[in-house]
């Protein structure tokens, strides 16, 4: 390569360097200062920008969960942080203007971490935290506009969740705090509902200006949950029980309503419950505590009194008894060394096992009882167990209740594992009871359970019999139970959403309640069942409760129940269905009496409200 | 002056000298800069909302992965400058079809898009391969095939020859401008110059040939071949303050980022804007930015001299060089080195507009890294095969 050429390129490249350091050096030495303080002004921030949540809506497409804008305050906890005073300062100012006391407003702000109580910021600590949603437009603008006065608080427009229907079915839809569904279908179907959040990088200065945005994702809207929940029938549904407990005096209770050929919830009304607004402003600790989080419906247990019954004949048919001949009801019956009356002491004579359910008799069960556990034949609870007590029914709702099908086994193993306290009790008495006949009774059971309290005996089998003594059911449990009675046999894993909808309206999925097993009795035997309940409204129990009914309209059939609750009232029951609608209307009241004169009437007007709908249709 | 015996000789080693011991601690001083700073870029970050998901497949990729790179490269670079050039010669047509070929695939549901560009082959679940590094290579071999290869009598490459040379560097560089890589494009088009200017081409032709190139350059303009973002970037080149949180963004950050790090820098490890992950792409094209900022003026100037010396070397070897091939080949090397150089420092100082070429040696990158070393082997084997045939 000639001389010349090569020294054309070593000054090419004598030129690029000179050239660059030139430029560095003016960058880095010359004006170093001025880059060295943009260095310190600048920050990056990268906030999640939150998807517009999916909507609840009934199976007419009645919203029962959206969104709307509402003016929202929020405080940035990381501004705050830096200020001399912590933030204090900036809080209590806001607290004025907001009307809000400063201690909760500080509490809203910290965030959420081990030991801290509610209410508390879940999210990131660089996202603004909502302080006051909804607050009035004035508001806003003076929080706004006076940022000399609010470094760190911003108002802005945001969706929140708001509940066009109230607090209906409040337990059912759950709630959605931090972005994420807490409870109800709100927690069961977040995946659909949440949508993917956006993000959004911005550059901010040293006066805390964005300068620019070099980044931004959009924020994918969630889903749409389409339930089989009918507004009108969930507002039928909470005015009986509301006025129930209203005139029993009571403050518990739930109704079920099922479609029962489908497993798909129509209405699940549960008291007391909440307004679903309260978790939009955010909630104080003590708010929190004293919420009726739990759904009766799905989380609450009682014992199912003669609801229950309906497994005993079924298990009695198991058993080869015949379900047509004649049994004597006597007034009390023996079983071991213990006499169980029958409700009132009332001999009723004899009667055939419709009539047993017809008129609830009690003796029936426990001769049925006493003699299966001579035999040493477990059908009762076999048969319990076979229509689903026992074990979660496998709703589209969380936290469900077990509820308890007492046996031998469970029996021993309590008794295993309280046997220590009962001898220790059995030794030392109860001396801290007031009540000096109750402190005898206690001593002598806890006597018994010491020696030999973990034997499965005639007694506890005559209570299984009746759906008394330990056998715990949620009202969900008992629905799909009686819905399988209704259809043939069939026991669904319940559903309240029926489908997935994308905001475009294309369907993402839907969804079928799944099929969990058959009830474990004959098409014969459940065609008897049928036919006894549908004497209890017309002739039975609950005759004086449906006194009038159009029955000729809606051929409604049901079992009352009265279940013992130690030292409160009774849980009063019923259970009930009809061909058409092909519904199933569970209704209990905590300590609403007796089945046939607290449970009944709320049934029947829940049957009448969907007569009136249909009439209207 | 070769080490081995005659008898010994096996066709590809033996008549060689020894290596440019200069050039060599050059290519192994900037690697390990460009390690340092590829692990200060890419530590765990503390700063608030520190950005995520920048950077190509997989984000901020990892020190471990440049680590192994380089020793690739070196290996490599190693057994390229054992290499005899006549020998590595009778390589050049299928290296230069397989660069075609790889080119190609790209542009084909193989090829992967990483900010807007599809540059990157995807060999498995993680492997990537960036074939325009590896076309670097094979397109310094083979435009010395016509301009090095001189017919018996000439001492300079005829028409014929500067043509084919034209015809070799276009097939490449259209298959990058349809990535869209203008960078790369780039590169080829001054490695075409320098390996021109390097064969003794006449100086009529090398003057006809840039305006030819300049006039292309206005006419894609005036016909709107210039994508509106390619644009852009020239217009912040100038000021980049008009667009701050747009395409002037990379510009203004990467400017901070060097201007804050003064005379002496904040020391290594300790850049602020570098933690920050303020400026994307840090640990590949804007690598130069955690120099400016943690080693300072002293540093990059340091780094840029280093690069000085490498490419003094490479000219030394090329003016050296015994055959016109050695030539022609050292100075399309030279000419690709130099000018990624100052394309890549140049954008991040703001005299160059944004566009993607990584820094020779220093940016994080398995292929660009293997490409610079085994640029740096070819120089050498240029050196040693040039001495073995000096009397």
């Amino acid at each position: 390569m000639s001389r010349g050429r090569v020294a054309v390129l070593r000054l090419l490249v004598l030129a690029m360097l000179a050239t660059l350091l030139a430029r560095l050096w003016f960058l880095q030495v010359m004006d170093g200062d001025r880059y060295a303080r943009a260095a310190a002004g600048v920050r990056i921030r990268t906030v999640p920008v939150p998807p517009l949540r999916g909507r609840i809506v009934d199976v007419s497409g009645r919203p029962l969960a959206a969104n709307r804008t509402r003016p929202v305050v929020t405080v940035d906890a990381a501004a705050l942080a830096h200020q001399p005073d912590g933030g204090r300062a900036v809080l209590e100012r806001l607290a004025g203007v907001l009307g809000q006391p400063y201690r909760q407003l500080a509490s809203k702000v910290r965030p959420c971490g081990p030991g801290v109580g509610q209410p508390c910021w879940p999210g990131s600590p660089y996202e603004p935290v909502p302080v006051a949603d909804g607050v009035a437009v004035p508001v806003a603008l003076q929080v706004g506009e006076r940022q000399r006065d609010f470094p760190g608080v911003r108002a802005e427009l945001r969706p929140v969740r708001v509940h066009p229907r109230g607090a209906a079915a409040a337990h059912t839809l759950g709630y959605v705090q931090g972005g994420a569904g807490r409870a109800g279908l709100e927690a069961a179907y977040d995946r659909d509902l949440a949508g993917r959040p956006g993000l959004r990088t911005v550059a901010v200065d040293n006066t805390g200006a964005v300068t620019g945005t070099p980044r931004e994702v959009p924020p994918v809207p969630g889903d749409t949950l389409v339930t089989s929940l009918d507004v009108r029938v969930q507002a039928v549904a909470e005015q009986a029980l509301a006025r129930a407990l209203a005139s029993g005096g009571g403050t518990s209770g739930a109704v079920v309503v099922l479609e029962s050929g489908t497993g798909r919830l129509v209405a699940l009304a549960g008291l007391p419950a909440y307004d679903p607004g309260v978790w939009t402003d955010g909630v104080t600790a003590r708010e929190y505590a004293r919420l009726p989080l739990l759904s009766p419906p799905v989380q609450g247990q009682w014992a199912p009194g003669s609801t229950w019954k309906v497994t005993s004949v079924a298990a009695a048919a198991r058993a080869g008894y015949d379900l047509g001949a004649s049994y004597a009801c006597p007034g009390a019956y023996r079983v071991g060394d213990r006499l169980f009356r029958n409700f009132g002491g009332a001999d009723l004579g004899r009667m055939t096992m419709r009539g047993a359910l017809a008129v609830s008799c009690d003796t029936i069960f426990y001769r049925l009882a006493d003699e299966l556990w001579r035999r040493g034949d477990q059908a009762l609870e076999e048969t319990a167990r076979g229509f689903g007590f026992g074990r979660p029914t496998g709703v589209d709702l969380p936290g469900e209740a077990a509820g308890a099908v007492p046996d031998a086994a469970a029996k021993r193993a309590r008794w295993r594992a309280t046997r220590a306290e009962s001898c220790r009790r059995a030794a030392t008495g109860y001396p801290e009871q007031a009540d000096r006949a109750r402190a005898a009774y206690l001593t002598a059971i806890a006597r018994e359970s010491c020696r030999d309290g973990g034997a499965w005996r005639g007694g506890d089998a005559a209570n299984l019999a009746i759906g008394q003594g330990g056998v715990l059911v949620t009202p969900l449990q008992l629905a799909r139970a009686y819905a399988a009675i209704a259809n043939g046999g069939t026991l669904f894993a319940p559903r309240a959403g029926k489908a997935v909808v994308r905001p475009d309206g294309t369907t993402v999925r839907t969804i079928t309640p799944p099929v969990t097993g058959r009830l474990p009795a004959s098409a014969a035997t459940l065609a008897f069942i049928r036919d006894a309940l549908a004497q209890v409204p017309r002739t039975g129990t609950a005759a004086g409760a449906f006194r009038g009914f159009p029955f000729g309209r809606i051929a409604v059939a049901g079992k009352t129940g009265t279940a013992e609750a130690f030292g409160r009232r009774d849980t009063s029951w019923f259970a009930s269905f009809a061909p058409d609608p092909a519904y199933t209307v569970v209704v209990v009241l905590s300590e609403g009496g007796l089945g046939a004169e607290g449970a009944a009437p709320a049934a029947r007007a829940v049957w009448e409200g969907v007569l009136a709908l249909r009439g209207a249709r | 002056m070769s080490g081995a015996g005659p008898r010994r000789r096996l066709a590809w080693t033996p008549v060689l000298g020894g290596s440019d011991r200069v050039l060599t601690a050059a290519a192994l001083a900037l690697s390990g800069t460009g390690l340092l700073l590829v692990w200060s870029a890419t530590r765990a970050s503390g700063a608030p909302g520190g950005l995520s998901g920048y950077g190509g497949p997989g984000g901020y990729g990892s020190p471990a992965r440049q680590t192994g790179a380089v020793a690739a490269g070196l290996v490599l670079m190693w057994l390229v400058s054992r290499c005899d050039l006549r020998v590595l010669r009778a390589y050049v047509p299928p290296a230069y079809a397989l660069a075609l070929l790889a080119l190609a695939a790209v542009l084909s549901p193989l090829g992967t898009r990483v900010n807007g560009a599809h540059s990157w082959l995807v060999l498995a679940p993680g492997v990537t391969l960036q074939p325009s590094e590896f076309a670097k290579v094979a397109l310094a071999l083979a435009l010395a095939v016509p301009l090095g290869e001189l017919r018996e009598g000439r001492r300079r490459p005829g028409p014929g020859a500067v043509a084919l040379a034209l015809v070799l560097a276009a097939g490449p560089a259209g298959l990058i401008a349809s990535q869209p890589d203008v960078g790369t494009m780039l590169v080829f088009a001054a490695m075409t110059g320098g390996a021109l200017l390097a064969s003794g081409a006449p100086k009529r032709w090398l003057a006809a040939l840039a305006l030819g190139a300049a006039g292309t350059a206005v006419a894609a303009w005036r016909l709107g071949l210039v994508r509106p973002y390619q644009l852009r970037r020239l217009l912040v080149l100038a000021d980049p303050a008009a667009d701050p949180g747009g395409a002037g963004y990379n510009a203004a950050q990467a400017r901070i980022a060097i201007g804050s790090g003064g005379l002496l820098g904040k020391g290594l490890f300790h850049g602020g804007q570098t933690a920050g992950h303020f400026v994307p792409e840090q640990h590949t094209d804007f690598i130069f930015t955690v120099a400016g900022e943690e080693l300072g003026f002293a540093g990059a100037a340091a780094i840029l001299l280093v690069v000085g010396v490498l490419l003094w070397r490479g000219l030394s070897i090329a003016r050296r060089s015994a055959s016109p091939y050695g030539a022609v080949l050292a100075g399309g090397v030279v000419s690709w080195l130099a000018f990624q150089t100052f394309l890549n420092v140049g954008m991040t100082v703001g005299l160059a507009p944004v566009v993607g070429v990584p820094l020779p040696f220093v940016s994080y990158g398995g292929s660009a890294t293997v490409a610079g070393l085994l640029a740096a082997g070819l120089l050498q084997a240029a050196h040693r095969t040039g001495k073995a045939v000096q009397p």
